[in-house]
């Protein structure tokens, strides 16, 4: 089927989109969380409103949040340039990348942060808990099995648009997909590289469902 | 905190000091639908070391009410003093501080689903700072006294709804609060896990000097455990008292409601002469009824009867149809004033 070296190529590819996609989740995480977490706290009947703050900041993550990956990724070049001295390659992707994510992890946090009982927290304010102490010890451990569930989801979208950042030279599997497969029809490659992207999604899905049940104290 | 109840035991009523003061609270909630008044015109003293309840029906504001002992709802008007401390002059650290001092347990247990049981009582010392190893200590204490050692490995969903409440006491009890405020505790739980752990909230009361504050619905969870009881009847205070009188006497039409919750009375025909005798623990021993048939040769017809036990002692009550004469009728009533029974005169009306 293919030759060695594509094969060699297909593994250096995988090994770029792990890494882009592993960099890229945890600096989403970095600022998507606390987005996420402001985005519930400061909410009208949150644990600390502040509805002004609380509308501009849905605003912009709803903006971030409906510009299409690519061309989010192309209009950015001068910031991702700014930050990391070019605009093609996988470090470059990664930029993007947490542009576009970030965003998204902060709704799925929010989302998940919001299914914690409204009792549970009013039970740790008749503690006198703070605001801050209910964050950390109440709504993010009471929230964790959730928030994992969210964060394979989050993986898995953040793989999807890594695929993507292959028309714009991003690296990876995406741009052998497209290079190879596309560009020069060799079928057998576009078909690898799809095949390495599905089975990845499923191993990252599963796993994360599996560590979230695990974690899970609730219903047993 | 200790020697005060001792001091509030010794001296009786004469000496108790009040543990929280509440004067002229409003409370109103701004929704969609417009403005609610929650409560209007409250005033309220609870006694260091009683077991107070407030009782009223669903929306009637006694949650409203609770919510506003520990400020997690802060009063529209009026003032609430907890300890001689009034809450709303304190700044945010203060009534985090404040807080610390009173525990609070709920209807749905609100325990925190993925911490064990061990680890939901050492919560709230850890937000107060204490160090873990002296929390945990704390945390075994607790359990012990609530009776649960051997489930301190296990997860909410492991436990049943009276371990679940236990524990949640046992967390409100964990920083040492002077009050426990208890918000409609026993009625997610069957009649049976109510009784445990009423017990154990009077045991608690007994024990520690805890002054506690019940809501509830339902009467009999106040008759079982409080000295003293205000009822909440849309917003107002309708009636407060002790609950042995309010229960052989109630006033208020609220009262009156929720000790006969069925209307049993209504269903007496119009035009006669009744009258209301009320057994206490004294006198429910002897044949009164009997004896004023015997005595005054004048029968009567015995419309309503019920039996309570209230703090321990046996309370009952009748309605008796008396003799259509006259004569007959005083002579009744004056035979049951001086049998050491409580007696009110009237016709249908006055007693549905």
């Amino acid at each position: 089927m293919l030759s060695p070296e594509l094969w060699a190529l297909m593994g250096r590819s995988l090994l770029e989109t792990l890494y882009m996609v592993i960099v890229s989740t945890i600096f989403s995480y970095v600022f998507g969380l606390p987005i996420g977490l402001a985005l519930v706290a400061t909410d009208r009947d949150g644990i600390r409103p502040m509805p002004v703050f609380n509308k501009v900041l849905g605003f912009v993550v709803n903006i971030l949040r409906s510009v299409p990956f690519l061309i989010l990724a192309v209009s950015i070049i001068p910031f991702t340039r700014f930050v990391v001295g070019t605009s093609i390659g996988t470090t470059a992707t990664i930029v993007p990348l947490v542009v576009s994510a970030a965003p998204y992890i902060a709704r799925m946090v929010e989302s998940s942060i919001k299914e914690v009982g409204f009792g549970v927290i009013e039970a740790a304010q008749s503690m006198g808990a703070s605001p801050w102490q209910i964050v950390t010890k109440v709504l993010v451990p009471e929230a964790k099995p959730s928030l994992l569930v969210g964060a394979a989801i989050s993986v898995v979208t953040i793989l999807g648009y890594s695929a993507m950042a292959g028309f714009i030279g991003g690296g990876g599997l995406g741009t052998v997909a497209v290079n190879y497969g596309y560009n020069r029809y060799n079928f057998e490659v576009m078909m690898v590289a799809v095949v390495i992207i599905v089975i990845l999604v499923q191993v990252l899905q599963e796993a994360g469902l599996f560590i979230a049940r695990k974690l899970d104290k609730r219903n047993r | 905190m200790l020697s005060a109840f001792i001091l509030n035991k010794g001296e009786g009523s004469l000496e108790q000091d009040v543990i929280v003061r509440i004067r002229g609270l409003n409370k109103t909630f701004r929704g969609k639908a417009g403005t609610v008044v929650a409560l209007d015109g409250i005033d309220l003293d609870i006694m260091r070391g009683e077991m107070f309840g407030i009782i009223g029906l669903s929306g009637a504001g006694k949650s409203t009410l609770v919510r506003c002992i520990n400020f997690l709802e802060k009063p529209t008007e009026g003032t609430v003093e907890v300890d001689g401390q009034e809450l709303g002059r304190l700044s945010k650290g203060e009534l985090l501080a404040a807080r610390r001092r009173m525990g609070m347990i709920f209807q749905q247990f609100n325990l925190l689903q993925q911490r064990t049981a061990l680890e939901n009582i050492c919560f709230p010392l850890e937000i107060a700072g204490m160090k873990k190893a002296e929390a945990v200590k704390r945390a075994r204490e607790l359990l012990e006294i609530v009776g649960l050692t051997d489930r301190s490995d296990a997860y909410p969903s492991q436990m049943s709804g009276g371990q679940q409440q236990r524990v949640a006491i046992a967390r409100a009890l964990a920083t040492n609060p002077s009050i426990l405020l208890c918000d409609e505790a026993t009625s997610a739980l069957d009649p049976t896990t109510t009784r445990s752990i009423l017990s154990l909230l009077k045991e608690i009361n007994r024990t520690l000097g805890i002054t506690v504050i019940i809501i509830t619905h339902e009467m009999a969870v106040i008759e079982e455990v409080c000295q003293r009881v205000a009822i909440i009847d849309a917003s107002h205070i309708a009636e407060i008292g002790a609950v042995d009188e309010v229960f052989t006497r109630p006033k208020s039409a609220m009262a009156k409601q929720l000790i006969y919750p069925d209307g049993e009375r209504s269903r007496l025909a119009t035009g006669k002469r009744y009258c209301r005798i009320v057994f206490d623990g004294n006198s429910s021993f002897e044949p009164v009824v009997s004896n004023m048939v015997l005595e005054c040769k004048a029968p009567v017809n015995i419309m309503f009867a019920d039996t309570k036990d209230v703090g321990g002692k046996a309370y009952g009550q009748m309605i008796l149809q008396l003799p259509e004469d006259e004569r007959a009728a005083k002579r009744a009533l004056t035979y049951l004033e001086t049998q050491n029974v409580h007696v009110e005169e009237g016709d249908a009306h006055a007693f549905t």
